[in-house]
Formats: structure tokens, sequence, C-alpha cells
């Protein structure tokens, strides 16, 4: 097999597979990240949403509690396919890219929320009721109080799931998505070895995914230090 | 006019009753401690009148006025006149003492910070922990965290200062300075509810002692008479056991 993959690497290596690689790994790239940061902002609200008392409220809860256990059972094929037959039913002629992205952001938006929300709740409640009695609201409380003992809880399972996430992104290929993992088919499907090209979007996938799982030990180290210093 | 005045209160864990219609007076300046066993319904009233567990029933009338528990107005306007400190403490975590006692008067009330910093280093030296303003919560000790919590709590300037068994949870060696920095408190004309197991400590420091035993006021009135002569025969068998232990 080796010899084979060495016959064929002057042939791989050209100016246009390159590109049509780093195209690729920059879609798996965007999806990603766009996927992670929207998905934290509205998970993180959906969480926040999730532990209020306010009877007024109700509504929201149901509605947050609904979404997040709907979209975490189901499988993200399902609900990729789900939102692209959707985009269709309705008639808006959307690319591809953009139900792959409606979809990441959609996941990630349920998962997130309940990570964050063990880590709301990690908090003890005795906490919570010092500032309520100081006459805290609810933003005031989470800001000051709660947010900055939670970080320690939260960050780490959050990490986990986005450096997974990057190789969940994958399903889009099924869609049409040109991204890491269609690239390396589509070179399949042209006659190069399956050990080259997708041997070439593992080293990709790592090079993504590394960096992150580095950021996210940094983040729970500067945060442990900030604990005792500097604040 | 009665200033603080519980008007047959009563408050519920789940199903279970925990006050069954308190009512009691308190007058401007008392000191007033709250006795009785364990699971009586002394923190739960104390939690009751700044809303952390809710009124089912009755009425609590600050200065005739009522408190409505399910208005959030009428309650914030109550929590500034009232302040707690919590048997565990409950410092906020992430914060050092200085900031612990600093952040409520700054951020809360909007008070100007350097004035709320200098008042309350004051007030952390007052406590004894003019060395201590850095250091992390998890950094001190049990009765340093209380002083702490002291400190934070008079920060907030209240009218009215609840401490719910602040020395339960700290060892024997460390009561001392807890009690000592409260004996001092009481020094000063501001009116204060204590829930305390402390007896030695209740009567003297309390203008008037309130007897409670399953979730009821049995008997309110001078500690020595409450304490030596007390007329219930629930509170004589209490004051027995409590002082040959």
């Amino acid at each position: 097999m080796w010899d084979r993959v060495a016959e064929e690497l002057p042939r791989f290596f050209t100016y246009y597979n390159v590109v049509f690689f780093l195209k690729a790994m920059f879609t798996t790239f965007l999806l990603s990240l766009i996927g992670c940061v929207l998905g934290s902002i509205l998970g993180g609200l959906l969480a926040v949403i999730k532990i209020t008392k306010s009877k007024l409220l109700w509504p929201l809860r149901a509605v947050a509690l609904v979404y997040v256990e709907f979209f975490r059972r189901i499988p993200f094929l399902v609900t990729l396919l789900l939102i692209f037959f959707f985009f269709q039913a309705f008639g808006l002629e959307v690319s591809v890219f953009t139900v792959a992205l409606v979809s990441v952001w959609v996941i990630a938006t349920a998962f997130i929320a309940e990570i964050v929300r063990s880590g709301l709740e990690a908090v003890p409640t005795p906490q919570w009721e010092a500032a309520e009695v100081m006459n805290f609201n609810l933003l005031q409380t989470l800001a000051t109080v709660i947010l900055p003992q939670a970080w320690k809880v939260i960050l780490p399972p959050a990490f986990s799931f986005f450096v997974l996430f990057i190789k969940d992104t994958a399903l889009a290929s099924q869609i049409g998505v040109v991204e890491l993992t269609y690239s390396a088919k589509v070179l399949n499907n042209k006659g190069f070895s399956a050990a080259l090209a997708f041997g070439v979007v593992l080293l990709l996938y790592y090079i993504l995914s590394y960096p992150l799982a580095k950021f996210g030990a940094w983040m729970e180290m500067k945060l442990e230090i900030s604990k005792y210093r500097s604040m | 006019m009665k200033y603080l005045s519980i008007d047959q209160c009563d408050a519920y864990y789940g199903k279970l009753k925990v006050l069954d219609c308190v009512s009691l007076d308190i007058e401007k300046g008392d000191v007033l401690s709250l006795i009785g066993p364990s699971g009586s319904g002394k923190s739960t009233l104390l939690r009751v009148l700044v809303g952390l567990n809710k009124p089912a029933a009755g009425r609590i009338l600050l200065e005739g006025e009522e408190i409505d528990y399910q208005n959030k107005r009428s309650l914030k306007k109550a929590r500034d006149r009232f302040a707690i400190v919590f048997q565990q403490y409950n410092l906020f975590q992430n914060m050092t003492a200085l900031k612990n006692v600093t952040i409520a008067p700054v951020k809360i009330q909007r008070r100007p910070k350097k004035e709320v910093e200098a008042e309350a280093v004051e007030l952390l030296k007052k406590v004894g922990l003019g060395e201590k303003l850095k250091s992390y919560p998890d950094e001190l000790s049990g009765g340093q965290q209380q002083r702490v919590a002291i400190a934070r709590a008079l920060a907030l300037k209240p009218e009215i200062l609840l401490l719910d068994e602040v020395t339960s949870a700290l060892d024997p060696e460390l009561i001392n300075e807890v009690l000592d920095t409260i004996r001092l408190l009481t020094q000063e004309t501001r009116t204060m509810i204590i829930v305390s197991h402390e007896m030695g400590f209740v009567r003297e420091v309390s203008s008037k002692v309130a007897f409670m035993d399953a979730g009821c006021i049995l008997e309110v009135g001078e500690p020595r008479l409450i304490m030596e002569n007390p007329d219930t025969d629930r509170a004589r068998e209490f004051m027995t056991k409590i002082l040959h232990h």
C-alpha cells in the first residue's frame, strides 16, 4: 500500500488539490466556530431561562426545556435533514452551507445549554440567597457572583464538546457541503487511495482541534489562578 | 404603632408546616433572641422576614406598612432595611473579604466606591480583620469568615440586623471571637433579632427572648423571666436540658 501512496504523492499535492483542501478546512472551521459561538450565546440564554424561578416565565422555561430535550435526543444527521427539508418545504432558497450552519447552531445551542445549566447549578444555593437578600437582581447575581464561580465547572465539558463538535460537522458532507470529510471523499473518488485522502484530512482535523483543546486548558488554568490573584 | 410586627404568620417547606400562626412585636432598638429546639422554626422566621421563604398566611408590618412578599418593589424596599448573617456565612467565594463587604453598597446601593471602601476597611478592622482585607473566604477560618459576613451585613447600614445561628458552625474556640463582635454591636442602638443556642450570651445581650417550639412562639419576655422561670412546661423542659448538659 505504501508504495502506492508514495507513487500518488506528487500527483496528490497539486496546487489545485491543496487549495481544495484548505477551502474545505476553512468551511469546517467556519461551521465549528459559528456553531460554537452562536450556540454558546443562545445556549447560555436558554440555561439562564431554565434556572429562573419566576412564575411569569414558565412559558419560556417550557420552550427551553422542550428545545433542549428534543435536540439533544435526536441524531445530528436527523436534525440536519430536518432543517434541510424544513427550508425546502417553505420554498426557501438557501445554500447547503446555510442549512449546515443553522443545523450546527441548533445542535450546539441544545448541548451548551445543558453544560451551562449544570455549571450554574453547581454553585451552592446559599450564594444565590446571600445575593438575593442584598437586592441583587438576576443579572447582577449571575455576573458578579454565580458565573465567576461557575466557569470552572462549565469550561472543561464545554471545550470537550467544542472539540467533539469540530468532528461532528463532518456530517454536513451528507447534504453536499464541501467540508473536510467531503473533500477527502471527492479525492478518493478521483482515484487517490483512501489512506492518502483520509490521512491528510485526519491531519487537518487534528490541526483544527488541537489548538482549541490547548486554549481550553489555558483558560481553565487562568481562571484557577485568578481566583487567588488580580481581582 | 409597633416598629416591626409579625402577625399570625404561617410558613411551609413543601407540605411541612414550619411556622404556625407566629405573632411577635419588636420595638425599635430591641435585641430579641429566638431560642428553642432545632427545627422549631427560628431560622425559618428570619428567612421569612427577608423573603427567602414566603409566608403562606399572616402579615408582616414594618413601621405600620405591610411588606408584600409577592410584590418585587415592596420586597426590595423591605430588604433594604434588613440584613441577615447566615449560619454558614455564605460569603461570595470569588471575592476577597474587602470585595465581599463593598460589592452590595457599591453595585446595588450605588454609593461612591471610595467612601464605601473606607467604611468597609473600618468595619473589617472593627471585627478584627484589618489584616485580612485581601484574603479570599477559603483562606480564612470559620470564625474569620463569619466576622467578614457580619461586616458585610453592617456595610449595608441595615435598620434591623438578623443573625441566624452565627456561631453554630464554628469550633468552640472560635465562637468567642464572633460573640465578642456581636456584643460590640448590641451596644449600639440597633434593632437585632438573634437566633442562638448560646444561652449565656443570649441572656447577657438580649432585651427580649422568645421561646419557640414546633413552629409556634410559646413565650416572649425578659430574658431572666423566660430562662429562669418559664410558664410553659415545654420551655421549662428545654431550659432544664440545655442548662444541665
